[in-house]
């Protein structure tokens, strides 16, 4: 009893503490956060101009951010390569 | 096991999902979509097939073999278009580098259709691989 009401006390206080962090993010949507200031209008004005790909997710994904695809694609093979070996080791025995 | 006319279904329809799913790839610089969307969309085509028939039908249509060979072709052929403007003399994935009778913008433009499709081809024998081995051990 006494710990489920510690741990509720705890988890009241992380929740009020990561709440009051939230109200500090700026809106949604907001032309002058961060986000949106950094490398995002390098890429809305020059995406189609250096790519000569008109959707600009895609320029991203493959171009300006091609290491990431690429490290996305290794670990999915290397998932498909030890499920893989894990259920055909199992068949062979 | 199923009905014929889940069997006959799947069947018409399979061709239709294989189509719409190539076409999610290789428009994918254009629309959304692209290799991850277009290869799942493929590789479900062969699932479909493989719960409206049986396994044996689906791994006739693609072995064990041809997909293993998609998977790794797949993730080659992006490393590899990588290390393609390595050698013309560029940094790692920086394709405008790459010497071809084309514009920079375009050769980019072309490297991230190829880029695409080597996704879709991966993802594709990905997805129906590991549906077709987990459901080999429920048969």
């Amino acid at each position: 009893m006494y710990r489920q009401l510690a741990l509720l006390m705890v988890l009241l206080v992380a929740g009020a503490i990561l709440t009051l962090a939230v109200t500090d993010m700026p809106a949604f949507g907001d032309p002058g956060a961060p986000a949106h200031r950094h490398v995002a209008p390098r890429y809305i004005e020059m995406a189609y101009r250096e790519t000569g790909v008109p959707n600009m997710v895609t320029a991203i994904l493959a171009d300006y951010r091609g290491y990431d695809t690429l490290g996305e694609l290794t670990v999915m093979f290397t998932a498909c390569a030890a499920v893989l070996s894990v259920l055909l080791g199992r068949k062979r025995r | 096991m199923t009905t014929v006319i889940i069997r006959t279904t799947a069947r018409i329809l399979a061709p239709f999902i294989q189509l719409f799913g190539l076409y999610v790839i290789v428009h994918g610089p254009i629309s959304p979509g692209g290799g991850f969307q277009g290869g799942v969309i493929v590789g479900a085509s062969l699932i479909l097939l493989a719960l409206s028939y049986d396994l044996a039908s689906a791994e006739a249509r693609a072995g064990h073999a041809i997909r293993i060979a998609m998977d790794s072709t797949g993730s080659l052929l992006f490393a590899g278009i990588g290390l393609l403007s390595l050698l013309a003399g560029g940094v790692f994935m920086d394709y405008g580098i790459i010497p071809l009778p084309l514009p920079a913008a375009q050769v980019r433009a072309l490297m991230i259709l190829l880029i695409g499709m080597a996704i879709g081809v991966h993802i594709m024998a990905l997805v129906s691989t590991l549906f077709l081995h987990m459901a080999e051990d429920h048969e």
